[in-house]
């Protein structure tokens, strides 16, 4: 303890946040956050969808400023807030979640940009890729200078932002998410950088919402709720119940929940999947789905899950394969098609493929119905929207201003709560969900949970695709492997024996046939 | 949970939130209300620019604002108002058409050479406008079902139909100063010109449509988010179909009210350019070049901003030349205020 204190006196902290606030008009963004960061500690900042932690990330980026008393020390001088230019100066990089890499550029084009080196006014291309390559070998990743960005996996592409970083002379880098859609292998490389980042005396300031990473990686971690301070731990003081109450301000006994019956054999098959294939990566997929259950689809990303989930639904084209709903042949060619059979499907990418952020949270929930809600002529019937939507806020507890406001205006679990709604509002008798709880804040989490757990007990049949292991075998009754686009094997829970991570990551892998 | 940011506002907005609206985070909040900011900026647009440049031009020539001139600016807005209003539909999709002027001129010359038929001259008006949606339905198939890019498949129409408008006279400029249709252009009902009562009608049945039909929800949607709105179950195809043939199809009214002012069309100069025009209008109404956003009362705005700016500047007597040149900036200044906007929506 007094050994600790003193290493904390004698080590300036390479940044301090003091007293951050940040008010938009009358609604507090921040309020009063003190943050204090040491050269080569890596720093985790948790805490719920809308806690704050992206507001007050903005602030040390410049791209907010703090309101009048809050002040930026790096080694313990104050510094000018409000301006993104100076904060790159002063060593601090932020890699966002959406990557901003121009993919048609190579590597070393990339990690320059904006910042080219020079001889004579013109782009010195042999010095970029010299000292790009020695970036990247700092790193200790193995793609060269001179690849195009087109050409990396997204682990690669973080990487590279990561390089950038490097060559503006970073020391203090943020990364917000970073392992979203990383497979477990590129987590890996990352963390390994991220040790070496360490190792070179960076401060890393880390935003995640996965525990297991926290654990792995933080030498402390401070926890944000409801746009203000809640407290910071140390590494020997970690503890999952205590973080997850810290987060969400109450307690979380029951986070998985799994309260329908698993199936027994001889409950009636929903969709029955033969021979699925996409000429491409999908080859041959079968399985079986009962009325009321949740069978997960495991596996390593690129294994083919989406892919497999899309054919099932009509967004790609197959090859081979058929389908059965309730015994009956159904052909499906399209999403229309799928959702008229009573199949929807919640995609893994809800900004992009999912969610219209422009328009308002109610036509958001009705999209999917409105033709059947229409009036004579084609006329939209709003007060039948308005009910929907009504209902859906608060089945599904969405918390927003309005049905009216923007669904972009959503945090992250709130627009999954909100694409859930219109699944449901279609009354789909087999549910895709496809990473149902990826960028969601815990407390949304058990809410999604929970709403799962109802859905199957009403007798809907729900394929949900997860990557995290510890979701999979707590929401799930039986659990799909895939494996280089095929089901590899399945896993079952026995009397007394629950569903086993090891099992289904030896399938995914194949260290073991299935 | 108490969130004494929520609540604190509940108190002073009196927007009536509900307890669990006041549970929000205050992130939600923050954007929301930028949004509602913009939101607002949208909805308002170019509205104040119409009346400072109305007041300015009254400023430099009080005969601006007689009932007289202003019944010609409206009656000048009116064609391109009619053609704004089918542009909005292509551009909420996140398309363009630019093929719009040579439909325009095709439609004109079917509209002047049908009304030469003994007895049946009447026809002239709705051949122009099936000439017009059939154009624009062939647009509509080839951006719909082939998947070509708008741009490139209307910069072909906007050649390929006005070669069409050429040859449907051989070249040459019809004429028929006896035209049974005439009315469109010269007559008025309870005292207001038809071209204006027909754009005004244009504008309030796509409002209608835009805004209040199934449809319209989806021509959001699609311009919002395509991918996401066929995943959504929605004939994104269909959708596009109707948009270029509702454009197609206004470009053949805009025909018969052209033919109409002229008595005479020709296939050569008729419409040149007049897709410019029209894309400046919905542009400067607000409406999001890549889609999703956008309203009709917008490109009515839009419309109406372009013909005061021409009629203003030829009664301050200010050259042609210097008129195409302020025209062109302003147009600039718009697509400027549009990625301001953008830009503003863009964090998260």
């Amino acid at each position: 303890m007094t050994a600790a204190a003193r290493i904390e006196t004698v080590r300036q902290p390479v940044l301090e946040m003091r007293h951050i606030s940040r008010t938009f008009g009358p609604i507090r963004a921040l309020q009063d956050v003190s943050l204090t960061v040491h050269a080569g500690e890596l720093h985790a900042l948790m805490g719920e969808n809308g806690a704050g932690k992206s507001t007050l990330m903005k602030v040390l980026s410049g791209a907010y400023r703090p309101d009048a008393g809050g002040e930026i020390l790096i080694d313990g001088t104050p510094v000018a807030t409000g301006d993104p230019i100076k904060a790159r100066a002063n060593g601090i990089a932020v890699i966002y979640q959406e990557l901003s890499l121009a993919p048609n550029l190579t590597v070393g084009q990339n990690i320059f940009l904006g910042n080219e080196p020079r001889r004579f006014g013109i782009v010195d291309r042999d010095q970029c890729n010299r000292r790009a390559k020695e970036i990247i070998a700092r790193l200790g990743v193995s793609f060269s200078a001179r690849a195009l960005v087109s050409s990396l996996s997204l682990g690669e592409r973080q990487m590279v932002e990561i390089a950038r970083a490097l060559s503006t002379s970073a020391r203090i880098i943020v990364m917000d998410e970073p392992t979203t859609s990383l497979t477990s292998r590129e987590t890996d490389r990352l963390f390994e950088v991220i040790a070496t980042l360490k190792s070179q005396g960076i401060a890393i300031i880390y935003i995640s919402h996965r525990m297991e990473e926290v654990y792995q990686l933080a030498d402390r971690v401070s926890v944000l709720r409801d746009s203000g301070y809640v407290g910071t731990l140390d590494r020997a003081d970690l503890n999952a119940s205590r973080l997850v109450s810290m987060m969400v301000g109450r307690d979380l006994s029951a986070f998985y929940k799994k309260d329908h019956r698993p199936p027994d054999s001889k409950r009636a098959i929903a969709l029955s999947v033969r021979d699925m294939s996409d000429g491409n990566l999908l080859k041959g997929c079968f399985f079986d789905l009962h009325k009321g259950e949740v069978l997960a689809l495991a596996g390593l990303v690129g294994s083919g899950r989406t892919e497999l989930a899309r054919l099932i639904f009509g967004a790609d084209r197959r090859t081979s394969g058929t389908l059965e709903l309730d015994g009956n042949p159904i052909a499906i060619g399209s999403p229309r098609e799928a959702l008229d059979a009573g199949i929807a499907y919640l995609t893994e990418d809800r900004k992009e493929l999912g969610l219209f952020l422009d328009m308002s949270i109610s036509d958001n929930i009705s999209m999917g119905v409105l033709a059947r809600d229409a009036q004579a002529g084609g006329l939209r019937d709003f007060a039948t929207a308005e009910r929907r939507a009504a209902k859906a806020v608060s089945d599904l507890s969405i918390r927003s201003r309005s049905v009216q406001a923007n669904a972009g205006s959503l945090s992250g679990g709130n627009q999954q709560k909100v694409l859930l709604a219109r699944l449901l509002e279609t009354e789909p008798r087999v549910l895709i969900l496809d990473e149902p709880t990826r960028g969601v804040d815990v407390g949304a989490k058990s809410e999604i949970y929970r709403l799962i757990d109802d859905l199957a007990k009403k007798g809907i049949a729900i394929l949900m695709i997860s990557s995290e292991l510890p979701e999979v075998i707590g929401v799930a009754d039986r659990v799909l492997v895939m494996r280089d686009g095929t089901i590899a094997g399945e896993v079952t829970a026995s009397e007394g024996q629950p569903l086993s991570q090891e099992a289904i990551m030896e399938l995914a892998t194949g260290a073991a046939k299935g | 949970m108490t969130d004494k940011s929520g609540t604190g506002m509940t108190d002073k907005s009196g927007l009536g939130m509900t307890d669990k609206a006041a549970e929000m985070s205050a992130g939600d909040q923050a954007v929301g209300s930028s949004r509602r900011l913009r939101t607002a900026f949208a909805a308002l647009g170019m509205l104040p620019v119409l009346i400072l440049l109305a007041a300015g031009f009254q400023i430099m020539n009080p005969r601006f604002l007689t009932e007289t001139n202003l019944l010609i600016v409206t009656q000048q807005s009116s064609i391109n108002i009619v053609l704004a209003a089918g542009m909005t539909f292509v551009i909420l999709t996140g398309g363009i058409d630019l093929s719009v002027g040579s439909i325009l001129a095709a439609s004109a010359m079917v509209a002047v050479m049908v009304s030469l038929v003994p007895e049946w001259g009447m026809l002239g008006v709705p051949a122009a406008i099936l000439v017009g949606l059939g154009f624009g339905v062939i647009n509509g198939l080839l951006v719909a079902y082939i998947k070509l890019p708008p741009f490139i498949v209307t910069l072909g129409s906007l050649t390929a139909v006005r070669g069409v408008a050429r040859l449907l006279g051989q070249d040459t400029t019809v004429f028929n100063s006896d035209l049974p249709f005439d009315f469109i252009a010269n007559g008025s009902l309870f005292g207001i010109p038809w071209l204006v009562i027909i754009a005004l009608s244009v504008v309030v049945l796509s409002w209608l449509v835009l805004k209040r039909t199934v449809l319209g929800t989806w021509i959001y949607a699609v311009g919002g988010n395509a991918e996401a709105a066929r995943l959504t179950g929605i004939k994104v195809p269909l959708v596009l179909l109707f948009v270029y043939g509702v454009s197609g199809l206004l470009a053949g009214l805009g025909g018969a009210m052209s033919a109409a002012r002229l008595y005479a069309a020709n296939g050569l100069q008729l419409g040149q350019s007049y897709e410019l025009d029209a894309i400046a209008a919905v542009i400067l109404g607000g409406t999001s070049f890549v889609g999703g956003v956008g309203s009709i009362w917008g490109t009515l705005i839009g419309g109406l901003i372009i013909a005061v700016l021409s009629n203003g500047l030829i009664l301050a007597g200010v050259s042609d030349i210097w008129q195409y040149i302020i025209k062109g900036l302003v147009i600039i200044v718009a697509v400027a205020l549009d990625r301001y906007r953008l830009q503003a929506g863009a964090r998260t």
